[in-house]
């Protein structure tokens, strides 16, 4: 039995142009499929229509705020459609995003195995996803949810005469995929690595899913039990965070956040791994730290759920408490930073390879490293009573949010096209699109931290004249990252069909899913692999190919 | 690693002696008539402590004798004590607040 | 949708075995893992309303020991032996199953689904007399003693109905998958080789039997503080 090497690309499926997409035809062999790279298909399909949903609240959004007056949608209708932006882009995008699309197909070949450890559970949370979509999608249609993504009582349960108990239902469905997603994750890195295949030989991709998959199995049912009560209270008229019976409404938010800012964890821990492994390929050297690299996810993940009252500053919890709180959101930076340093110190002195990936990469570190110390001028509760609920914070979440994990979605989605598709994207004008990108998310959202310090609140459809200019140009900025998210969904589908086709390992990269062809098998490998290497271990590969090596 | 551990053909089982159920049975119900008793009889704060006392020795019981986790991995161990842990998290830290609003900083 | 172009040798291809592990073995281990992974999601599900509750309790305290003499112990106390035996069963019927047993197998997860049942009804029961006590929350709550107390005492209420309430879905639904699994075992389907299926609903029906015996005391054994 040949074992496949590092160097051995010879290995894969020559002998057969058969793999997962064409291995069966039909519609149902799709919808019933329990083949991870398929489910990671509808899932590609399912979040980027919801993204392109999410995104058209926020374009209604900056077009209304071109002007100081209300003008454009009625204030009732403004607030369903920053709910809705929120609902949309938190629960149906970001949060499944690099798990669902790119996790479930790369994370079982990186491991060396065939498929995920429960197959048909990952289908159940594929068809969870779309059940909590269709919820969604009829509350919107029948009139939508005014509350603010966050819920909060007792508006969200006894004043709102929107559909409370429909979008909190959505959430807590979509929970559950999440929570599933999570589960079948943490079992196959445990149970199913290949022989050979050691924790500190993983790459740090792997690192990063194991760690978001510990946050959505322990935070997500605190989510799923706070929604729950809301709906439980929305029903029956009286309840839990009722002031009338003695509820706290700040209760709620305890709960509501618990969950919520470990969210924020799952939605940036795998942008940074996707990040790690991209840079490691187009450096073509190992990361620097990799130990490092790889406990701090874990660091993230324990010290993303000390820090949850920071959301509640002003919301009136006790001083002491809030004092506790911002000391620990101060921590939890920390190995944030020890990523940003490991990537910094692995580029330095490197031959970068400026392909697309990297391009949107190098633009994740610097705009997440923006987003992330804004973060901290928020932990700092003097300052934070100034700027909260203001559009400082509403920039603040959005660099990280998009200028980060968005970013990094488009390059592990650019990275590993090829392996998922067997094809090319053309790489000029996804050039065009990451600069367009860049520069109009930029312009988006650097005015808003200003528009946030000089006092203009979050959540209102008019505003005071002088804040105008600002406004114009985020407004403006919108438009070019419109048409920056616009580019790759043209020209990646028209890839599929005309794009050039690509060998199992275009970018001459070390991993495990580069040893197999583009596209996989349907079982991934031909035979198990056995693994021998280290993680990104490219001066044994390029010394093996003749090459010298990057210092 | 020590993880891939498997054994080629069966699981690994370890099968209890009947004599392990019974005896972590009665000491189950007798948990439950004391811990009733307990509740008619003022002990003042302490109360509150001896019912979490008894239910918690309770729920470790069937944890680690009917749910077996006294024979499992060192893997399923952590999961069980990370869970709780988690929740511990939650209601400390909640708890903080709730139990320092009324303190007046001078 | 079998495999057959894999290079792995397959010498003993078992039933139940699924294609993408290597063998019974970590089959075993990965369900057994899942399940407890599942676990760890509902103890933070009803810890977290669970907290909620405490954190009442600790400002409401008199109102809550008022709220838990309206429960009946008798009927609680009972519940709780009868899942504890039910608990019991469920760990033989894993037991047997694993000796090879279908006599055992299917008699013990019969007990199980029968005391579990019982649990059921008794609180039927409950729910029942509450009912007609008043003793609901919303515009059905027409209980009026300690009026000083009475809002508070309607929140606690909120939370007996809550958690019982998701509790007893919780036992719903294990009845259901216990009859799946008596299914299976008619089938005699499960050995000493693989008996997985049984192992992770045991996993299951205990851990909802630990939630009771955290509710019992919480909901009908708080002792009362005495005012001066």
């Amino acid at each position: 039995m040949t074992t496949a090497t590092l160097h051995d690309v010879r290995l894969v499926g020559a002998s057969t142009n058969r793999n997962y997409i064409n291995d069966e035809y039909g519609a149902l062999s799709w919808l019933l499929t329990k083949d991870h790279k398929r489910i990671a298909i509808l899932y590609l399909i399912s979040v980027s229509i919801m993204f392109v949903l999410g995104g058209f609240f926020a374009m209604m959004m900056r077009i209304e705020l071109l002007t100081p007056d209300g003008d454009l949608l009625t204030s009732d209708t403004y607030n369903k459609f920053f709910t809705m932006h929120g609902v949309v882009m938190i629960f149906f995008f970001l949060i499944p995003a690099i798990p669902a699309v790119l996790g479930n197909f790369i994370l079982p070949i990186q491991l060396g195995a065939k498929d995920l450890a429960f197959p048909k559970i990952n289908l159940l949370s594929w068809y969870l996803y779309m059940a909590a979509a269709v919820v969604g999608l009829v509350v919107i249609i029948t009139g939508g949810v005014d509350t603010g993504w966050t819920f909060y009582t007792p508006f969200s349960t006894q004043y709102s005469n929107t559909h409370v108990f429909g979008t909190t239902l959505a959430g807590f469905i979509a929970g559950f995929s999440s929570i599933l997603t999570g589960l079948n994750f943490i079992v196959t890195i445990h149970r199913m690595r290949a022989p050979g295949l050691t924790w500190y030989r993983l790459p740090l991709f792997v690192w990063a899913m194991y760690a978001t998959s510990v946050v959505m199995l322990l935070a997500t049912p605190v989510l799923a039990i706070t929604l729950t009560m809301l709906m439980i209270e929305r029903a029956v008229g009286v309840g839990f965070f009722d002031p009338a019976l003695g509820g706290d409404p700040v209760l709620y938010q305890h709960m509501f956040w618990f969950y919520s800012h470990p969210a924020v964890y799952i939605m940036i821990l795998p942008a940074m791994g996707v990040a790690s492994d991209v840079v490691a390929a187009f450096t073509r050297k190992k990361i620097f730290g990799y130990r490092f690299v790889a406990f701090s996810s874990l660091a993230i993940a324990f010290l993303g759920f000390l820090v949850w009252a920071h959301h509640l500053f002003v919301a009136g919890i006790s001083v002491y408490s809030a004092m506790i709180f911002s000391f620990l959101s101060f921590f939890v930076a920390v190995p944030s930073a020890i990523k940003v340093f490991n990537w910094t110190a692995t580029l330095y002195r490197a031959s970068v390879s400026w392909q697309t990936p990297m391009l949107y990469i190098l633009g994740f570190i610097g705009l997440f490293t923006i987003g992330g110390v804004t973060g901290l001028f928020l932990a700092s509760i003097g300052l934070d009573i100034h700027v909260t609920d203001t559009y400082f914070v509403v920039a603040h979440f959005h660099y990280v949010m998009v200028g980060g994990t968005v970013m990094a979605y488009m390059a592990g989605l650019h990275y590993w096209w090829p392996k998922i598709t067997g094809r090319m994207y053309p790489e000029w004008w996804a050039r065009l699109a990451a600069l367009l990108v860049f520069v109009g998310f930029n312009l988006t959202f650097f005015p808003q931290f200003i528009l946030g310090y000089v006092g203009m609140p979050r959540r209102y459809h008019a505003y005071a004249p002088e804040f105008q200019v600002l406004n114009v140009l985020s407004t403006a900025g919108a438009s070019v990252l419109a048409v920056g998210y616009i580019l790759p969904i043209i020209y990646l589908v028209w890839s599929i069909w005309f794009g050039r086709k690509a060998g199992p390992n275009p970018w001459g990269a070390v991993g495990l899913e580069w040893t197999t062809s583009s596209p996989p098998p349907k079982e991934n490998f031909h035979e198990t692999p056995v693994v021998t290497w280290d993680a990104y271990d490219y001066p044994a590969m390029m010394k093996a190919m003749g090459e010298t090596q990057n210092v | 690693m020590a993880d891939q551990q498997h054994l080629e053909h069966a699981p690994h089982s370890h099968v209890t002696p009947l004599y392990v159920y019974f005896t972590v049975f009665f000491a189950l119900a007798i948990g439950t008539l004391l811990t009733w008793y307990a509740s008619t009889i003022d002990l003042q704060e302490w109360n509150t402590p001896v019912a979490l006392i008894i239910a918690t020795i309770k729920a470790v019981l069937v944890i680690l004798f009917f749910m077996h986790v006294k024979y499992s991995t060192r893997l399923t161990w952590v999961v069980v004590v990370a869970s709780f842990l988690w929740l511990g998290v939650l209601f400390v830290l909640t708890f903080a607040d709730y139990l320092t609003r009324g303190w007046l900083m001078k | 949708m079998s495999d057959l172009a894999l290079g792995n040798e397959h010498h003993h291809h078992h039933p139940f075995l699924q294609h993408h592990f290597e063998d019974l073995g970590q089959q075993h281990e990965a369900s057994t893992l899942g399940m407890w992974m599942f676990l760890c999601t509902e103890i933070l599900f009803f810890g977290g309303i669970l907290c909620a509750y405490w954190i009442y309790r600790v400002m409401y305290p008199e109102a809550w020991a008022v709220a838990a003499e309206l429960q009946n112990k008798l009927y609680g106390g009972l519940n709780t032996i009868v899942l504890i035996i039910s608990s019991l069963t469920m760990a033989l019927a894993v037991r047997a199953a694993q000796v090879g047993s279908r006599m055992w197998q299917l008699g013990m997860l019969f007990a199980t689904l029968i005391f579990g049942s019982v649990f059921l009804a008794v609180k039927g029961i409950e729910y029942s007399m509450h009912w007609h006590e008043g003793l609901f929350p919303g515009s059905h709550f027409t209980w009026h003693e300690h009026p000083a107390v009475a809002q508070k005492v309607q929140l606690f209420m909120c939370f007996y109905w809550g958690l019982t309430g998701l509790h007893a879905l919780h036992m719903i639904i294990g009845a259901g998958l216990l009859l799946w699994i008596i299914g299976r075992a008619w089938r005699n389907d499960f050995g000493p080789e693989y008996y997985a299926p049984v192992e992770i609903m045991g996993l299951y029906w205990h851990f909802v039997d630990i939630v009771w015996i955290f509710l019992f005391p919480f909901l009908y054994l708080i002792h009362g503080v005495h005012h001066g």
